[in-house]
């Protein structure tokens, strides 16, 4: 039996379709068996971020209404054998599906899979309730805003309501240079508000917008820095402790010499 | 003082005797009058038939051990039959020792906490939270969202915290938004209170003057 993790923020745009997506193919890469399951119906985006609208026959809706077996709406990854997506219908809305159909298919989902990672739409309404019906526990998104921390404590006691005690917390798009001017929230701000485990930081990197354009999730570029936090999350949700990543650019070996030679 | 002043009264009623002993002095006291009376200066009215006995104690509030002792005392007279020993009850205490409680957790964006009476709150209150109290309200922790004491318009209740950093306070009928109204520096052991139809902030170390006045 997997587990089913729900990826959720409250406010719209911190980056849960990206998360998901990279999180996902970061398990994948560690070798789990992971489905992917999109339930922002209407406004689906993770088909895209992944590269893989073109292949969508059946989606959420078509599941839950019958038209089509769990396995055949399922699509599989282009780069990996056992990364599998089950996306939201577009021309539908969210009441188009109710918590209890949802958790039925995430129960199905989960005797096959080692982690399902589902992609929660923005808001509070039943879209949410949806996405968290099935799912045993929760990562909530948040970026250092006010506006994206306050959503996610809001969040936070709704998965309470729900009894998804204890989520974990993803800090997404941190710029290191604000942070350190003090013009960015920082991340022991963040922590001491919302007061639950941090799971991961993940600095603003443009790679990022890149490879989503490109149909590509950013965790599969090694160079990226935000692919190497999104690697750190993923080995943390399998247990391992993975210290947080240093903001602070590492100084290149041309930089190194020069400080060394203004200094003698 | 005086030294003629009885601490135990043997008065007689219907079924039996009432003992009524003094309840503002030392029990020692009470019992030695007792056993005094009992031996030597009522010993002739006490000897006879079987007669019930009440024991009434005022607002004394007394061990099992010293009814025991009460027993015994009373007990050396074979024709004394205790029948009860009470004390009244006790008022409620007033004023300074008002009751408070103690309530923990957390309150997120878009949670309400109510609660009728004082309050203290272990916890943290975070921007979108609120906290409603009809008394007073005394945060150990954060307070980042709204708090309102004096719900039902006491204006003596007051608001404090370990971190005072709130969106908005109210207390009773009177509203403050604190980052603009205030302009304090430090945020850490503070308390608001109504002073003049104002809202006035605070270092908690002061605040003995306000509560014990």
């Amino acid at each position: 039996m997997g587990e089913a993790i729900v990826i959720t923020s409250g406010k719209g745009g911190v980056g849960k379709t990206t998360t998901s997506a990279n999180v996902g193919t970061a398990l994948a890469l560690q070798g789990k068996k992971v489905c992917m399951v999109d339930t922002d119906i209407g406004l689906r985006n993770l088909d895209v971020v992944m590269g893989l609208e073109n292949r969508i026959i059946y989606d959420l809706v078509d599941v839950v209404e019958g038209r089509c077996r769990l396995p055949q709406a399922l699509i599989k990854d282009k780069r990996f054998e056992e990364l599998y997506l089950l996306p939201a219908a577009q021309t539908k809305d969210k009441h188009a599906v109710s918590p209890e159909s949802v958790k039925d298919i995430i129960l199905e989902l989960k005797k096959d899979f080692d982690f399902v990672i589902i992609d929660c739409p923005a808001g509070i309404e039943q879209g949410f309730r949806n996405a968290v019906a099935g799912a045993d526990k929760a990562i909530v998104v948040t970026t250092p805003e006010n506006a994206a921390v306050r959503d996610a404590d809001r969040i936070i006691g709704l998965l309470e309501n729900e009894k998804i005690h204890a989520p974990k917390l993803i800090i997404n798009r941190i710029r290191h240079n604000m942070v350190k001017k003090g013009e960015m929230l920082d991340i022991d701000e963040i922590c001491s508000v919302l007061a639950i485990d941090l799971l991961g930081i993940v600095p603003d990197d443009e790679h990022v917008i890149k490879a989503a354009n490109a149909g590509e999730p950013t965790v599969m570029n090694p160079t990226s820095r935000a692919a190497i936090a999104y690697r750190n999350v993923a080995r943390r949700i399998l247990g391992e402790s993975v210290p947080l990543m240093p903001l602070e650019q590492k100084p290149g070996m041309f930089t190194k010499l020069k400080q060394f030679f203004k200094l003698g | 003082m005086t030294a003629g002043k009885h601490h135990v009264i043997i008065k007689g009623v219907k079924d039996g005797l009432n003992f009524l002993l003094d309840d503002s002095c030392e029990l020692a006291a009470v019992l030695d009058e007792l056993r005094h009376k009992l031996e030597s200066t009522h010993d002739r009215i006490l000897t006879g038939p079987i007669v019930h006995v009440h024991v009434r104690l005022g607002r004394r509030i007394v061990s099992d051990e010293e009814k025991e002792e009460i027993r015994a005392i009373i007990g050396q007279k074979g024709n004394l039959l205790i029948q009860s020993i009470e004390s009244d009850e006790p008022e409620p205490l007033a004023g300074t020792a008002a009751p408070i409680t103690v309530l923990k957790g957390m309150i997120r964006s878009g949670q309400t906490l109510q609660h009728d009476g004082n309050l203290l709150y272990l916890g943290d209150v975070n921007p979108g939270g609120t906290i409603l109290c009809t008394g007073s309200i005394y945060i150990m922790g954060s307070l980042r969202g709204m708090a309102h004491a004096g719900l039902d318009g006491d204006d003596t209740a007051i608001i404090a915290a370990s971190h005072m950093r709130p969106t908005q306070l109210r207390i009773a009928s009177v509203i403050s938004r604190p980052p603009d109204e205030w302009g304090f520096q430090e945020a850490f052991m503070e308390y608001a209170c109504i002073k003049d139809g104002h809202m006035e902030i605070d270092k908690l170390n002061g605040m003995h003057r306000l509560v014990l006045a």
